[in-house]
């Protein structure tokens, strides 16, 4: 499903964020992304939906390599990819029921659908009462799970996500895993970048660990 | 997905984009109010010239219609020699038609027109001379109404003869030198409303940044982001373009008076028409193009350079 291929990746200014990076990730599976601070973790994610080009190697999702992928084509990559960020990145002039619409409203869907989607996702996350309220009155867990829903509200097949707990307390974060996991269960390849090391044995998935920008070992 | 499928996604998109700008373009009335105003005051502006040349040049076309020579006789000459004078005019090849103004009718319809009777009651004697007003025949060279001038006035009893000719000519050179201002005005107001839309949408983007990265960020394609802006740059036009016509109306109306006045002192002149139905239209349709352009602007410069963190 991902594939990544001798990937380099040099900031503009010198930071060699990946040096050579070999791996890859199964269509359906469930991967954690480890390692120290500065290790390489976000930009390897950032690869995926194209945040980033590679400075070395090719990146593949399916067979087919984003370095042929023109810019014009990007928007349609990243509807296949659903992203969720540690800091939600939520809209807060605009509903929670507008926020997780959004992806569905650039997709071009009307209306009806558009609202039996936001509620069937609404509902996944457990945030459905919730719909008319402005993110900015939700918890820090609650904002998260708007994230995750606007993520998979148009069902890509691929869900990546940096740090989706790093601001939530244990019992926060094992519900957000959780979430996860029902995704995973119905087939989303799932992407998560984490420092939550004792979650993540607990879970028991595959972990690839990042130090240097190097694959260390998974 | 099927091209049905396609085209009703399309729209979709437009329906949203243009009803979402619509809304977030009426909670800022203030703002909109002003850059509405600089939009309808630089289009009326224009447009109140080009009526103003369209009815001057109507006049003139009026004019040109029948070219007129007016043949004055002396003062005081006998009604014998006013007669003998129509006739002789008549019979000229180059004249079509011809009309005898009576000195007391010609006092007549001064006092009428111009409301001078009491001034004129005080004369003792008619100050006015007989006046034989002959139509020229159209499409006359400028040197054959040289030589019929020359013919009228060597007319017995004839004191002076006029060709509206000059006149016209003047009046052209006018409409001309007004039609080339209103040109340059109207191009550079065109400009300073591309501008001032340009610049009112560069705000608004910037305002909005933070939805534009996230709508990037999610599959939006760069249509998708330029969508609304564009839409609220046809939407100041066309808010720019309705005002421009209420200004138009106003000053019209304030116009209406005076210009019938002027009208009736030029016989056989309309009154001046005001913006009809294909001006209204043009007037609305420049506004929506300008808008649309300042958005173009605004939008190609400034949102190629939002890219998601
Ligand atoms: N936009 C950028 N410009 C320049 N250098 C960058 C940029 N983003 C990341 N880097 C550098 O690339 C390296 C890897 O950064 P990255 O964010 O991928 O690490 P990370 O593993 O996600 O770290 P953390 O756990 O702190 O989030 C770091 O040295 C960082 O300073
Ligand atoms: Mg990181």
């Amino acid at each position: 499903m991902i594939r990544f291929e001798g990937v380099g990746k040099q900031y503009p200014g010198g930071n060699e964020a990946l040096r050579g990076l070999d791996l890859h990730i199964e269509p359906g599976e469930m991967v954690f992304v480890t390692g120290p601070s500065g290790a390489g973790k976000s930009t390897f994610l950032r690869l995926i939906p194209l945040l980033e080009r590679p400075s070395r190697g090719r990146v593949l999702i399916d067979g087919a390599d984003l370095g042929g992928l023109p810019g014009h084509r990007i928007p349609y990559l990243r509807r296949r990819v659903g992203m969720i960020f540690q800091d939600h990145r939520l809209l807060d002039d605009r509903n929670v029921f507008d926020n997780v619409a959004l992806p569905l409203i650039i997709a071009g869907r009307g209306r009806d659908d558009i609202g039996r989607r936001v509620r069937a996702a609404l509902d996944k996350v457990g945030l459905l009462h919730k719909e008319h309220a402005s993110p900015v009155t939700l918890s820090g867990g609650e904002q998260q799970r708007v994230g995750i829903a606007r993520a998979v509200v148009t069902r890509p097949p691929i869900l990546i996500a940096d740090e989706p707990t790093g601001n939530l307390d244990p019992a926060l974060s094992q519900e957000i895993m959780q979430l996860f996991e029902q995704f995973n269960q119905v087939g989303v390849t799932t992407v998560i970048a984490s420092h939550d090391l004792s979650l993540i044995e607990s879970l028991g998935y595959r972990r690839i660990h990042l130090e240097a920008g190097r694959l260390a070992w998974g | 997905m099927g091209l049905m499928a396609a085209m009703k996604r399309g729209l979709e998109l437009h329906r949203r984009a243009a009803r979402e700008s619509l809304e977030q373009w009426r909670q800022r009335p203030v703002a909109n109010g002003l850059t509405t105003a600089v939009i309808g005051i630089a289009l009326a502006l224009p447009a109140g010239f080009f009526i103003l040349t369209d009815n001057l040049q109507a006049v003139s076309a009026n004019w040109q219609g029948a070219p007129k020579a007016s043949v004055f006789l002396v003062p005081g000459a006998p009604t014998a020699s006013h007669e003998a004078t129509a006739r002789a005019v008549e019979g000229m090849d180059a004249i079509t038609a011809v009309e005898l103004i009576r000195p007391d009718e010609a006092l007549e319809a001064f006092e009428k027109a111009a409301g001078m009777s009491e001034t004129l009651a005080m004369l003792e004697t008619n100050p006015l001379p007989a006046v034989v007003v002959g139509e020229i025949r159209q499409g006359l060279a400028s040197a054959d109404i040289d030589r019929l001038t020359g013919r009228l006035a060597a007319l017995p009893d004839v004191d002076e003869v006029q060709v509206d000719r000059e006149w016209l000519q003047r009046l052209n050179a006018v409409v001309a030198m007004v039609d080339r201002i209103s040109l340059l005005i109207a191009s550079t107001l065109a400009l300073a409303v591309v501008l001032v839309v340009g610049n009112t949408i560069r705000l608004d983007i910037e305002n909005r940044r933070a939805a534009i990265e996230i709508s990037k960020l999610i599959g939006g394609t760069d249509a998708f982001v330029r969508r609304p802006f564009l839409y609220t740059g046809l939407w100041y036009g066309a808010a720019g373009g309705l005002l421009a016509l209420f200004i138009l109306m106003i000053g019209l109306l304030a116009m209406a008076g005076p210009a019938r006045e002027l009208a009736a002192l030029y016989d056989g002149i309309q009154p001046p028409g005001g913006p009809g139905l294909s001006s209204a239209l043009t007037i609305i349709g420049s506004g929506l193009a300008l808008g649309l352009a300042g958005a173009w602007l605004a939008v190609g410069r400034h949102l190629a350079e939002i890219e998601p963190r």
